[in-house]
Parts: C-alpha cells; structure tokens; sequence
C-alpha cells in the first residue's frame, strides 16, 4: 500500500529531475513514450481522414501481406471449407425446400419482370454471369474477410493490377453483386462489400424502373440492405428484384447486376419517405469465387471470362 | 529490445494477422474473430512490461490498420492495441509467472478494452456511423472468442517469450 502512494510523488520528482535521474522500473511504461505513441496514432487518423496521405504505405504492406493471405487461404481452404459442409449437411433438407420455393419464384419473377429480360435471366454460374452482364470477368478467390471487431465489411481477393484490375471496378458473384475495388496490389485487390456500412450503390427496382440508393446497414452476420427511391411517391414492391442502374464510365458500377430482393417496406412516419429492405442475392458469409468486371480485351496474366462466356486465356 | 526479439515479435504479430483474416473468417462468429494479434501483444507486456506491451501494441496494431482487407481509418487499431499493452503491462506480476486465471483476467480486461477503444474512436470519427447495440454485441463475441483461445494460445506465446528472456539474461 504505501508503494501504491509513494509511486506518484517519485514520478514527479522523475520530471523535475528529468528522466535519466529518475528512479523507476526501466519496464512500467515512461510517460514520455505513452505520449509519443497517442500522438503518432492522432497523426496517423489525421493524415488518413484529411485525404490518401498513406495510400504508399497500406500499399506496400499489402505487397507483402496480400500474397501471404493468398497463401495462407489457399493452405487452409480443405479446413475452412468443413463449416459448409457441416452446416449443408444439418440444414439440407429445410435449405432444399426453401432454395426450391425460392427458385421458383425467382423464375416467376425473371419472366415477369419489365428488365431488360436477356440480362436477368439465370445466374446459375460466373461464366453465365458474365454472358448475361454482358462483361468481360477475372475470375478470383476471395482470401481474407475483413473482421467485424473492425466495423468495416471489406475482403481481399487475389488478383490485382497484373491481373488488369483497377480501383473502382464492378466485383461480382454468380449471384449477384458483391462490391467495389477499393485498392490494388499488384496481386491482390481489396473489395468493398455493399452490405458496408459506407457502401452506397445506384439501384433500380426492376418493376417499375424507378431509380435509388441501395445503402449497406453494417449488420454483421449475412447482412442486409436498404433500399430508398429518390421518387418519394413511389412505392417499391415486395419481392421485387433490384438492379444496379450504372454509373458513368461503368465505374464503380456498371448496369444490369442484380442486387437482391425487396422484402419489406416500410415508411417513415417524419418525412413521409419509404425505405425498402433488399435481401442481397449474394451470400456475404460464404464468400469464395467471385469476378470483377473489367473491359473486354483487358491484358491479363489470369484467363478472362469473357463476354461471351467463353474462357480466354 | 535486441534485434532478435523484435524480429520473433514481428514475425508472431504477422503470423497471427494473417491466420485471423485469412483463416478464422471460415469460422466467424456474426463476422468476429478470436483478435490474435491482440493476444502477442498481452503476451509481450505480461513477459516485457508495458512500456514494451504499449510499443509493440502501436506497432502491431499499425500493420492491422495498413494490411489487406482494412479500410478504417490507419491509428485506430494502432490506439486501441496500445492502451491494451499498457494494461497488460500494469497486470504484469514481478515476480515468477503470472497464474493462469490472471492471464484469462488480463486477456478479458484487454480485450474489452481493445475492441471498446477501436468502436469508440469510431464513433467519434463516425467511420462508420454505429449502434449501441451492435457494437456491444460485436464486443461481447470478441470477449468469449479470445477468452476461449486464451488456453490454446497464450500458453505457447509466454513460454516463447519466457526462452527469449532466458537467452537475453544469459
């Protein structure tokens, strides 16, 4: 007890007498150091919020890391596929039914819809997704999840700017829209999911074409979307497939790549606006081959799925 | 801090980030991971001290903010893992080995206050803009996931640490 009381007034002294003379434990932490260090991490928030200040540096740790985590994955993917396994075996029966209701509705709807019927016809595979896109694709592994203790939902696959893949490009899976290239390696890329919470996407309801924002909700396990028209009058529908309406150049996201499904709507009471959850078609939890979307001729050292859904080398 | 501590330091901190992004994501719990860079850092302060656990902790915590998948702001994991150390640190017993319920205690404290320093900094910068309960939930999962892991991993990460010393004071 009287060490506990003594402690402080021997560091005060220590100050005063500067750190050198200071009796102390050379392992409790100086004060000076702790400053240093808080300090350094302020700077580093500062400089990466005021603008891409430390683009080099996360780029040269991604040189190094990114082939690791292709490595690392690559290794271990006979151990972490047993979960899927597992949880195809226990679940079978109830996924079958769903999947079977679910596919028939889907059918229903691709029949129905007013969208261009070519593009949403089946996305029963990359090859086919790029055929019905009508893009050119890399196919690539998904090799690291960003942890949600990090708040942020992002993955890195393993293909970068050798493979042709720029920032800014469309990353697809067979069923559907999986994000946008943040930043590349020269051979892995990292990838913003849309279920991110600072993820917005262009979408349309195919309906009845009308045009808004599909946000990601940051919910952690699968997650979830939202979906809210910038025509305030119109009211998407349940069951209702969303689309993206494309941007400019195509990036970071070209037209015609299916999101997911309205499930609900539901209306703020305040501005009279309504919000439609969208159940993306995508499995963020499972995540594994998907393709990022590049023009059609891009140089690459991987085989490009293209257009046509041929493989070219 | 010889050459080659900082060396087998770095190298566990680089193994551990790369099993928990690249392996743990199959086995995620609503997306959380057991923190196993988390976990050299506590082993280092509880070995080193904290002035050691909160420089390592920086250390380790920068490369989290920088390697692939992270998007965060860079210095928030940097900050959170540094507060850890420096807790770590003042957990650390002079004396002998600490006991293995003060190791599962310590690496409880630290990981709640890792992941609650990281989601406060977060809401502060709002990177992203976050729920309560949300980020409560994130928390808990992290506590159960690196107390779970505690037995399996801490053990083998102190006698590491623990060899190194004895080499050091030869």
């Amino acid at each position: 007890m009287t060490q506990l009381q003594n402690r402080p007034v021997v560091r005060r002294e220590g100050i005063n007498r500067r750190g050198s003379l200071e009796p102390r434990d050379p392992r409790s932490p100086r004060r000076s150091t702790a400053i240093a260090l808080v300090l350094a991490c302020a700077t580093l928030i500062t400089l990466d919020k005021t603008g891409g200040a430390l683009d080099p540096a996360r780029r040269l740790v991604g040189e190094v890391f990114g082939p690791a985590e292709s490595a690392v994955s690559t290794v271990t993917r006979p151990v972490t596929s047993i979960p899927d396994w597992l949880r195809t075996r226990s679940g079978m029966k109830d996924d079958l039914a769903k999947l079977k209701s679910e596919n028939a509705k889907l059918e229903q709807q691709v029949r129905t819809t007013a969208y261009d019927r070519n593009r949403l016809a089946e996305y029963d595979g990359l090859t086919k997704a790029a055929e019905n896109i009508g893009y050119a694709v890399v196919p690539t592994h998904v090799v690291a999840l960003g942890a949600a203790q990090s708040f942020h939902r992002t993955a890195t696959i393993d293909a970068g700017s050798a493979s042709g893949i720029k920032p800014d490009m469309t990353v697809v899976a067979a069923q559907g829209l999986v994000g946008r290239v943040l930043r590349v390696t020269s051979t892995t890329a990292t990838v913003l999911l849309i279920v991110d919470g600072d993820s917005t996407v262009g979408g349309r309801a195919s309906s009845s074409m009308k045009v808004g924002f599909v946000r990601g909700d940051g919910q952690l396990d699968g997650g979830s979307l939202e979906l809210q028209l910038i025509d305030q009058n119109a009211t998407p529908a349940t069951g209702d497939t969303v689309v993206t309406w494309g941007s400019t150049k195509d990036a970071p996201y070209v037209s015609g790549v299916p999101i997911g499904q309205v499930t609900s709507v539901y209306s703020s009471v305040r501005d009279s606006s309504k919000t439609a959850a969208v159940q993306p078609y995508v499995d963020f939890g499972a995540l594994d081959l998907v393709g990022v979307v590049v023009p059609s001729g891009t140089k690459s050292d991987r085989a490009i799925i293209d257009a046509d859904g041929k493989l070219k080398p | 801090m010889t050459g080659r501590w900082v060396a087998m330091s770095g190298l566990l901190v680089a193994v551990a980030l790369v099993l928990q992004v690249s392996f743990f994501d199959a086995f995620a719990w609503d997306g959380v991971v057991p923190n196993l860079v988390l976990m050299v850092v506590v082993a280092a302060a509880l070995s080193r001290g904290g002035q050691t656990g909160m420089v390592v902790g920086f250390a380790a915590g920068l490369l989290m903010d920088l390697a692939p998948p992270a998007d965060h702001l860079a210095g928030r994991w940097a900050l959170a893992l540094l507060v850890a150390g420096y807790v770590a640190g003042r957990v650390r017993q002079d004396s002998g080995r600490p006991t293995v319920v003060a190791v599962m205690a310590t690496m409880a404290a630290c990981s709640f206050v890792a992941t609650s320093v990281y989601a406060l900094s977060g809401m502060v910068l709002s990177d992203p803009s976050l729920g309560f309960g949300e980020v409560l939930q994130v928390i808990g999962i992290g506590l159960v996931w690196d107390v779970l892991l505690t037995p399996l991993v801490l053990p083998g990460l102190l006698a590491l640490y623990g060899r190194a010393e004895a080499l050091r004071a030869r």
